[in-house]
């Protein structure tokens, strides 16, 4: 199985990936929206035209609510984030953008979040983060309970956990370039993603650790590395396919449907692609290297 | 024989569902006016991202309340909050309650969502306002009404009318729990009947004992509303102000004693309005995503599973009819995440049916018939199908233990999706497959039933 024989090329490509999405999460950081770090996000639409941005961004200054950042959106449009703002502030706000009235505009949606609700929700994620992640390493403790040889059963736990956390890595490395070019934000639907996305691909790298096991015990090959090689020839075309429908979807999801779930399809379709790549070309090849490892001991 | 009635049964069944689901949405019925109630009743309900609104996050301020009574008063709190959006005409509000538990440090929050209402403005005032609602005794005789003569030296008539010929009792708003819009059994005349909490029936009990035949004022910021005369002492808490009301005026009345009645202070935390026309392009969006997904599916089956592919997307079509059966009845509010989560599950629910392909494929290949295949890869690739799955559910039911309202209805619809599929894919394609593999064994046959690119 050429996987297997060229096992230090695939390893490397998804060391690679890994550094370069570390370091494009160090680099560019990830924006923190406005439900976590709390704040407000006004969106409104002109109606015959949009105001000039400097002119705007004088105006608004005026009303003292802190730094509040302009972006325009769309041919007709502006996006508006500053800190929380309660009702009056909200009519100032409008009347400003609207250069008192005059300029109509039809506010299409409104987001104010409160510090302290953004503070709960930052705490539920970390606990969601942590329970789910505690729930998927339990799940592949039971997955992997019996022993088997000659890798002992921890081994297959612990590079389904490796790889896993590659696979949420990576989309992340991704999600961080797109915070930075084209003004993404960490929110709720990115940590839904990110945990999804641990649901999604434990499952094929299991199904493929299953098929080696069995054929182990079948003693299908006559070698471990054979033995790899011939599991994952009997079960890539379905790892493929499964995570094919689901890619397929996602991606239908990220061209045709609502602009607030864009990144997150984005983010799942990377997740499905690199879950699938890992489960074939990661964590498999890391098994046999494993085995060699213990073989020279 | 029977398996072929079975499958037809199941087809039935299935067109019958997707009926049902075609017949209860307006935008798809043309006659969906001229419809039964039961069709009419289930539309898809829509999350306010969808159908546009607003979604208000109020903090409770429960501290000048006993530990002991304030889960009760914020139900209170709940409910007046529900009377005063049904009085400003929303349909379908959302009141509830959040209790803080131990991830938000106890604090009691009261969150509201308005579908249709984005001019929140009117409606954050509606809520907020805590009108204050006074129940007032007659002065007593030997207190003497002090009148002030103002600088012109007149005399204000009003004012020793209304505010000096009553003095205020200890009962307040505070202690109603509701009030309600009788009728009288015998003159159909509009009575206003009143309902006090604990405390509020003993202190309207000692009021009443102590005034017989005299008035009890009941003043709304104020201004008397209403000026009943006690006939008798009232033990249980329960009051009726019967007048000449006219029904609209009683109704009014009790909209504004209902209002009076906001028992914990409340603050804006936060809010969210989504604007119309944003909420229905998510929704054409979203459509347009799920029907154009489920194509490339339906054509990648077909071109790669052939015939059991066919039949994939036949338990495909029954899966996606039965889940927005159950959206309906449960009925879900569907939000722009759960809609992405049902598209999703449309992905994973035809994994079960791969997963028994390939396996059916490998049995072929072996040496088996097509026969003997098609019921090995079933029961072979079952072990492989509920583990693929696990993980899913276990991510769907913490996410939604987690969730906001935006999680919970990703959550909801994902974990739904799996486990509905896992039941569609793998009973319905098997009712299916066994009705039609009575053929005898030929090339045809091992054409149909390969996949890919193979002969």
């Amino acid at each position: 199985m050429f996987i297997i024989k060229n096992k230090k090329i695939f390893i490397g490509i998804s060391i690679v990936l890994i550094i370069f999405s570390i370091v494009s999460i160090s680099i560019f950081r990830l924006k923190v929206g406005i439900d976590f770090k709390g704040g407000a996000l006004t969106e409104v639409v002109y109606k015959d035209a949009r105001p000039d941005q400097a002119e705007l961004n004088s105006a608004l200054g005026a009303l003292n609510f802190g730094s509040i950042l302009l972006q325009p959106t769309g041919d007709m449009g502006y996006i508006v984030k500053s800190r929380d703002l309660n009702e009056a502030e909200h009519g100032l706000l409008l009347k400003t953008l609207s250069q008192d009235g005059k300029n109509i505009l039809e506010e299409k949606s409104f987001n104010s979040i409160g510090p302290s609700v953004g503070r709960e929700l930052t705490k539920k994620a970390i606990i969601a983060i942590i329970l789910v992640s505690l729930a998927i390493i339990l799940f592949i403790a039971y997955a992997f309970r019996k022993v088997s040889k000659p890798v002992s059963s921890w081994r297959y736990g612990l590079i389904a956990v490796v790889s896993l956390l590659h696979d949420v890595t990576i989309p992340i490395g991704l999600f961080a370039i797109l915070s930075h070019y084209y003004g993404a934000e960490l929110d709720t639907l990115f940590v839904v993603a990110a945990l999804t996305i641990l649901g999604l691909s434990v499952s094929d790298t299991i199904v493929i650790f299953d098929r080696i096991r069995e054929n182990l015990r079948n003693r299908v090959e006559t070698s471990f590395p054979k033995t790899v090689g011939k599991s994952l020839e009997q079960s890539y075309v379905r790892s493929i396919c499964t995570s094919l429908t689901v890619i397929l979807v996602l991606l239908s999801l990220f061209f045709f449907g609502p602009v607030s779930t864009k990144y997150f399809a984005l983010m799942l379709t990377a997740g499905m692609f690199f879950g699938t790549y890992s489960s074939i070309f990661l964590a498999s090849p890391l098994l046999v290297l494993v085995e060699e490892w213990q073989k020279k001991k | 024989m029977k398996k072929r009635i079975l499958a037809l049964i199941i087809l039935i069944l299935g067109v019958g569902v997707a009926f049902f689901v075609f017949k209860s949405e307006p935008k798809l019925n043309p006659n969906f006016e001229n419809q039964s109630s039961f069709f009419k009743h289930h539309p898809f309900r829509l999350g306010l991202d969808l159908s546009g609104g607003s979604h208000l996050i109020y903090k409770a301020d429960v501290s000048a309340i006993k530990a002991g009574e304030v889960s009760g008063s914020m139900n209170a709190l709940r409910d007046v909050i529900e009377r005063r959006v049904n009085l400003f005409g929303v349909s379908e509000p959302v009141v509830q309650v959040q209790e803080g538990g131990f991830v938000s440090g106890g604090e009691k929050k009261l969150i509201v969502d308005l579908p249709g209402i984005t001019d929140v403005e009117k409606a954050t005032e509606m809520i907020g306002q805590t009108p204050l609602l006074e129940f007032k005794i007659e002065r007593p005789k030997d207190q003497p009404i002090t009148i002030k003569p103002d600088k012109s030296g007149k005399i204000d008539i009003g004012a020793i009318n209304l505010e000096q010929q009553y003095v205020s009792t200890d009962l307040t708003g505070r202690y109603l729990k509701k009030a309600t819009l009788e009728f009288d059994q015998n003159t159909r005349e509009p009575k206003v009947g009143l309902q006090f909490d604990d405390t509020g029936t003993k202190l309207f009990a000692q009021i009443t004992k102590d005034n017989v035949g005299k008035i009890v004022a009941i003043f709304l910021d104020g201004a008397p509303i209403s000026t009943p005369v006690v006939r008798e002492e009232i033990p249980d808490g329960q009051a009726v102000i019967s007048g000449n009301f006219i029904p609209t005026e009683a109704k009014q009345l009790v909209g504004r004693l209902n209002s009076g009645a906001l028992p914990v202070p409340i603050t804006l935390l936060s809010r969210q309005t989504i604007g119309a026309i944003l909420g229905d392009n998510a929704v054409h969006a979203g459509v347009k995503a799920a029907i154009i997904g489920f194509l490339i599916i339906a054509l990648f089956l077909i071109l790669w599973y052939r015939l059991p592919g066919l039949i994939a997307v036949i338990a495909l079509c029954i899966y996606i009819s039965i889940i927005l059966a159950l959206f309906k009845l449960l009925p879900v509010t569907l939000t722009a995440a759960g809609i992405a989560g049902f598209i999703i599950s449309l992905g994973i629910a035809v994994d079960a049916n791969i997963l028994i392909f390939e396996r059916v494929k490998e049995e072929m290949r072996s040496g088996r018939t097509v026969l003997d295949a098609v019921s090995t890869g079933f029961s072979r690739a079952w072990f492989s199908i509920r583990d693929s799955n696990t993980s899913s559910i276990i991510t769907a039911i913490i996410l939604f233990w987690f969730g906001t309202s935006l999680i919970k209805g990703f959550a909801l619809t994902l974990g739904m999706g799996v486990l509905v599929s896992m039941l569609s894919a793998i009973t319905i394609t098997r009712i299916f497959l066994s009705a039609i593999s009575f053929v005898v064994e030929s090339k045809l046959t091992r054409f149909l039933f390969s996949s890919g690119l193979s002969k």
